[in-house]
């Protein structure tokens, strides 16, 4: 389906998924009329008579959702993060936490990345939000192979999904034979002195680091957490006893999101020195997604150091 | 219809059931629960296409409380029309049981939508309604919201989806008693006008006296005529309505009566419920 290598967003990925898999009539799509950008507009095209946009209007498009669900539906509810999470986060714990309804969240523009609108688009608390929200999956894909088998799996799970997709077009690192399993993280590379725990778009520089880390004379394990609710304690474990230090990366607060998830399993499980790399409770700005990325220190740069660091905290 | 004087029989054990309800949990609110009892009453005793036996029946019609803080209405509804058992209506609000302070509709036969955060039921009956269109299903869906609710601006974002996209199997009752908790909803952030503002939304407009059955039930009827547009029925009530003291008083919206007052209330609906010929 994709590249390894080629240069694919998630939120496109996250389209064309919905027109692939759509073929199950009980798929309904719902925009609150972002279509172009989240790119529904791909479903649109194929599936018109299941494809409904709600205007600007997120609290209503996740009730709609939660209702229409009530029917049978298995209904993709999408906006920016930012309104997915942001503005409709009641709509979402009570007409659809609450009930564990069949809804999915297709949230894309995650993370600072979407760039140049800056901080009031740039939604870098919505996986603290969805994880606080009982009976929600969280689910990061890190790129494009792995956006479209995680909008597959969250089509066969009965539940509420918070999906998050990226606005930048990123490495498709992740192949044919790839596995993707709700709740079940990846070890990427192997190592001893290290591990590094990613998410999403920081995956590709998890992956860098370790070569960098390499050519230091450090063992730098990598682990891909596409789920960050349930997250996978197993392997989170099996890192700290094996590795014995953490360096979390991710494009969000380190409030809340993969590193305070991972911090609250190393804390109860097996406490080993951990690091987190991700923004460090502060709004984003306009910028360039890669100048952004420099500045907020999401990148192999910031990785490395914090991986040297835990090392020493050992 | 089912004869008058059942439906009022009907409404009365609602009303009773309701206080009994909030008396036994000391909270929960009473003024709506009692003025929107005739409309409860006339949906589920008269209207609705609904089975207690077979509960999630696909082709069944919905119903929606908005205003999922008059539970205690539902619940003594769906007890008088054999969801659920009557005993259970004293457990409402407890820890062991499965009546929520607001509408579970995990928990709760019959319940077909969580409720209780306003201006979330609206949509969702939308939703509800938008599927029936989709699957060509005949189904209705029927919604009750609170006036004070009108204030929430998510009321408008479905008003506006609900015309949008034709739900003319959707109709809302607006149970119009002009009271929420602060007070007169004219003095605490006046929602009105109701009337123009539905028209202006591309509603079907239908102004009616809540607790009149002739009156609801050539609403419901008009309503289903109307093709094309949603249906909304104002329905002018009375906060509290059947009981005396709690009549047009805003502070009956969310008070428990005490075990004297409680005696009162039932004192006096019984005695409505002889006047009516006795039980049902």
């Amino acid at each position: 389906m994709y590249t390894i290598g080629e240069k694919k967003a998630t939120r496109e990925a996250y389209g064309a998924a919905l027109a692939e898999f759509g073929c199950d009539e009980r798929v309904v799509v719902l925009d609150a009329d972002l279509s172009k950008s989240t790119k529904t507009d791909s479903f649109l095209k194929v599936y018109p008579e299941r494809f409904f946009n709600c205007g600007i209007a997120e609290g209503n498009m996740l009730s709609v959702a939660a209702g229409m669900s009530t029917c049978g539906k298995v209904v993709f509810a999408s906006s920016f993060a930012m309104f997915a999470a942001g503005r409709a986060f009641e709509q979402v714990r009570n007409s659809i936490g609450y009930p564990k309804l069949n809804v999915k969240i297709g949230a894309t523009h995650a993370g600072i990345s979407v760039g140049e609108d800056g901080a009031t688009h740039q939604c870098l608390e919505d996986m603290g939000i969805m994880r606080t929200i009982p009976n929600m999956v969280i689910l990061n894909p890190a790129d494009a192979a792995e956006a479209r088998l995680a909008v597959k799996a969250a089509i066969d799970y009965e539940g509420p999904v918070y999906l998050r997709f990226g606005r930048l077009a990123v490495p498709t690192i992740f192949g044919e034979d790839y596995k993707f399993e709700i709740g079940k993280g990846v070890q990427l590379a192997e190592g001893k002195d290290v591990t590094i725990i990613a998410t999403g778009l920081m995956v590709p520089y998890a992956l860098e680091a370790k070569t960098v880390l390499n050519n230091q004379g450090i063992d730098a394990r990598v682990v891909n957490i596409h789920t960050i609710k349930p997250i996978d304690r197993d392997i989170i474990i099996k890192a700290a006893k094996e590795t014995g230090a953490i360096v979390t990366a991710e494009e969000h607060n380190i409030i809340g999101g993969l590193g305070s998830a991972v911090a609250e399993v190393l804390a109860e499980g097996c406490p080993v020195p951990i690091e987190r790399v991700g923004t460090r409770d502060e709004f984003g700005r306009s910028g360039t997604p890669a100048k952004l990325f420099e500045i907020y220190g999401l990148d192999t740069k910031t990785i490395v150091e914090k991986a040297k660091t835990v090392i020493g905290r050992k | 219809m089912t004869n008058t004087t059942q439906l009022k029989l009907s409404a009365a054990n609602i009303r009773k059931m309701a206080l009994e309800a909030i008396h036994s949990a000391k909270s929960g609110h009473p003024g709506g629960s009692l003025s929107a009892a005739d409309i409860l009453a006339y949906l589920y005793m008269s209207e609705m296409n609904i089975d207690p036996k077979n509960p999630k029946d696909p082709n069944r019609d919905r119903f929606v409380l908005s205003k999922g803080h008059a539970a205690p209405g539902l619940y003594a509804t769906l007890a008088e029309r054999g969801f659920i058992p009557k005993v259970d209506i004293k457990t409402f609000r407890k820890a062991e049981s499965y009546l929520q302070g607001h509408p579970d509709m995990k928990g709760v036969p019959g319940v077909d939508m969580s409720t209780g955060s306003l201006g979330q039921g609206i949509s969702a009956a939308c939703g509800i309604a938008l599927a029936g269109k989709l699957d060509k299903k005949d189904y209705r869906v029927f919604t009750i919201l609170g006036d004070g609710e009108c204030e929430e601006g998510q009321v408008w974002e479905a008003a506006m989806f609900a015309a949008h996209y034709k739900l003319d199997n959707l109709t809302a009752f607006l149970d119009f008693n002009g009271l929420q908790i602060d007070g007169d909803i004219t003095k605490v952030m006046n929602p009105t006008p109701f009337d123009k503002k539905f028209e202006a939304f591309n509603w079907n407009v239908i102004c009616i006296d809540g607790h009149d059955y002739t009156q609801i039930e050539k609403a419901v009827e008009d309503a289903k005529a109307c093709k094309g547009k949603p249906t909304i029925i104002i329905a002018n009530t009375v906060k509290g309505k059947g009981v005396s003291f709690m009549e047009n008083q805003a502070g009956w919206h969310g008070n428990a009566p005490s075990d004297e007052q409680y005696e009162q209330a039932i004192k006096e609906l019984d005695e409505y419920i002889n006047s009516l010929g006795g039980a049902c």
